[in-house]
């Protein structure tokens, strides 16, 4: 198969930059669900081509957090948010802004692997055809393939239902149709939590390589996990009023070896949580 | 602390586990009897219907086959030659001419001639008939009344045959059929189909995928079940005043000045079947709403996460998974409106009619209807018919059940399978 065209098209594997650029912002977001404060006044810059993790016990509003950089939370009935969350310099919550334009730039793999009842052809190249692609699909679907590690396994097969793959294979076809639609930032909910051991060891390695070409932004209730595929960690805390804010933010070794507060070593070193 | 002696001795574990199987047990006769209880009156009803359906009957002819031809005791050993003369000769004037303008004598088949002959020479009638289980049980009784008649013959009859289907209705029970009520029921349902799906699956999705949570669609949404539950004959009082009274001019077919003969003001096929639609909507609405509500919201957000919109996330992937309940619940509200009489008696369909209908504008009458007429009719063999006609709306609702159920089997296994 012919893959000159998509391969110079799709990011290659490049040095990291060394100096950090902020991609997104988010300033004093506070998000209600109703009349209840699920996050208060978090502000955080995310930095491009890094793997930011954001941690903290349950209810602490990390996914919150994380769904309202794609605009999920717009799909929430009575979600709100306060603050201002910018991409590349532009509010995602202004109002001339189209979240479904967003949710190409910013795209999302879920907790649990969710792929389309389809077949996996299929799969990758829906997002695409839907979004106006006109390039070669055989080619796309390859290229997104081997890019989630996932071609050798599916090669023979792509007419079959995604349904049918194991749980870890599923999931890595999901971060395959994300990548299909060449989004700028991936969001992971929690993408390895429904996986085993081994399945969770292929995610993270995927995320390291995924580095190179996307900003990644994964929440996880793994420390581990954290401390291996990330560069910068958001620790989220919940406050008496049961509100989620940010403790603290930092890169991930400094984070992990020498925290600045002491919810955070307390947390880290498995105190509560 | 708690220990394991709170739990009491192993004896008294014995016996209480005795006690727990003791009431699961009852709990499952009890359900057991329940179903009896139901399959039993499925069977009570299923013999009484085919009780009726077959049995002696004993016939009287006004005019025997061998008065007409001798040696020859039914019409159907007639000869053609024999058939044409006994036509010629005992046939009234008046009937006589308008058989011979429908069509000559010579250019019809035999079993016209021999049906003609039946009809208008032999003219039988139901004396009396017996159910199923008189005919098998009690042969005393009929042998007796046949003694103390004289001329009477009796026969075997199963009400329902195959010239049931094809003949239309008659002032004699022996030849009455189901034909014109059959196609009737046909074109309705398809007037409800037509209206009532699109219209139905559509509220469904507006109120499911993208009504907001406020008060007017709470109220909207409650209003719908409400209206679920309300009894079919104010329907037809709503199909009455609306589609027959006020838009008399479109359902009668006047707008298109399309009048037939068989038009009786606005009481059509498409008044009935706008009325059967109104009375069925709120179902199929409920229906989808709930198949609707089965498509898991993991499926929607994996379609917005790679930046579908609401319209394509609903077409490509929540239709196509709900798609097999929708129809089977469309399927199985539809068969609410293939039994309904009473509305359609208040929009007044029509009892007696030997024309078939030919478009929406047409008269008509339905399975449910006739089965009503017949039964309240005086005469005894008309119970019989009835039960004829019974059976013949069980098993077109069985075809309609059957097929819903293949259809949604066959659909989900192609989901499964999926290329």
């Amino acid at each position: 198969m012919n893959t000159t065209n998509l391969a110079e098209a799709l990011p290659r594997v490049y040095e990291q930059p060394q100096e950090e650029k902020t991609i997104i912002a988010l300033k004093d977001v506070s998000i209600y669900y109703g009349s209840f404060q699920a996050v208060k006044q978090a502000s955080l810059d995310i930095y491009e081509h890094r793997v930011t993790a954001f941690i903290g016990p349950s209810g602490c509003g990390k996914s919150t957090v994380l769904r309202s950089i794609n605009r999920m939370n717009d799909m929430i009935r009575g979600s709100r948010i306060e603050g201002s969350v910018r991409f590349h310099d532009h509010d995602l919550y202004a109002a001339d802004v189209d979240p479904v334009l967003i949710r190409r730039k910013i795209g999302m793999v879920f907790q649990k692997p969710n792929p389309f009842p389809k077949s996996i052809y299929e799969n990758i190249a829906w997002g695409a055809r839907i979004n106006g692609f006109r390039g070669d699909y055989n080619e796309l679907v390859e290229t997104s393939l081997r890019s989630a590690a996932l071609w050798d396994e599916v090669k023979d097969k792509l007419k079959q239902n995604a349904l049918r793959l194991s749980g870890g294979q599923q999931q890595r076809l999901c971060i395959a149709r994300t990548i299909a639609v060449q989004p700028q930032v991936i969001l992971m909910d929690e993408p390895a939590s429904a996986l085993d051991p081994i399945a969770t060891g292929r995610i993270e390695e995927l995320i390291l390589e995924l580095k190179n070409s996307y900003t990644i932004i994964i929440v996880t209730h793994n420390m581990g996990q954290a401390s291996r595929v990330s560069d910068h960690t958001a620790f989220f805390m919940v406050d008496e009023k049961r509100r989620g804010y940010l403790e603290e933010y930092a890169p991930t070794e400094q984070l992990f070896l020498n925290p600045a507060h002491k919810k955070t070593e307390e947390y880290i070193s498995g105190k509560f949580g | 602390m708690l220990s394991e002696t709170l739990f009491g001795t192993d004896e008294m574990m014995t016996s209480l586990m005795q006690k727990r199987k003791a009431g699961g047990v009852v709990w499952k006769v009890v359900f057991l009897f329940s179903t009896s209880l139901a399959i039993l009156f499925l069977l009570l009803l299923l013999v009484s219907v085919i009780d009726s359906t077959f049995g002696y009957v004993a016939v009287r002819n006004e005019m025997e086959p061998s008065q007409l031809v001798a040696g020859k005791d039914a019409v159907s050993e007639f000869s053609r030659a024999e058939l044409e003369t006994v036509l010629q000769e005992h046939l009234s004037s008046g009937i006589l001419r308008r058989v011979l303008h429908d069509k000559p004598l010579q250019e019809r088949s035999k079993t016209d001639l021999v049906s003609l002959a039946q009809q208008y020479v032999v003219k039988p009638s139901v004396v009396r008939s017996w159910g199923l289980g008189d005919s098998l049980l009690d042969q005393k009784s009929i042998e007796a009344f046949m003694a103390g008649n004289e001329g009477l013959h009796l026969t075997f009859r199963s009400w329902i045959n195959w010239s049931f289907f094809t003949s239309d209705q008659s002032a004699n029970p022996l030849n009455a059929g189901v034909r014109t009520a059959f196609l009737g029921s046909l074109w309705i349902i398809m007037i409800t189909f037509v209206f009532a799906f699109p219209i139905g699956v559509g509220a469904a999705i507006y109120l499911e995928e993208y009504a907001v949570d406020n008060k007017l669609n709470r109220l909207l949404q409650l209003n719908i079940f409400n209206l679920s539950a309300v009894p079919s004959i104010i329907y037809g009082l709503l199909g009455l005043a609306v589609f027959v009274r006020s838009m008399e001019h479109i359902t009668s077919g006047a707008f298109l000045s399309s009048v037939s003969d068989t038009t009786a003001n606005g009481r059509t096929i498409l008044s009935g079947g706008l009325t059967l639609a109104l009375l069925v909507l709120p179902i199929i609405i409920i229906n989808t709403q709930e198949a609707l509500k089965a498509v898991p919201d993991s499926l929607r957000m994996s379609s917005y996460g790679v930046g579908a919109t609401k319209w394509q996330t609903i077409a490509s992937h929540v239709l196509p998974a709900s798609i097999d309940r929708i129809l089977t619940g469309t399927i199985l509200a539809l068969s609410r409106a293939l039994g309904e009489t009473a509305p359609l008696v208040v929009i007044g369909a029509s009892t007696f009619i030997s024309v078939d209908p030919s478009s929406i504008f047409s008269k008509f009458t339905t399975l449910p209807i006739q089965i009503y007429q017949w039964s309240a009719r005086p005469q005894g063999a008309y119970r019989n018919v009835a039960g004829a006609a019974i059976i013949t709306l069980m098993l077109l609702l069985m075809a309609m059940n059957s097929f819903a159920i293949i259809m949604r089997d066959k659909i989900s296994k192609k989901k499964r399978m999926e290329s």
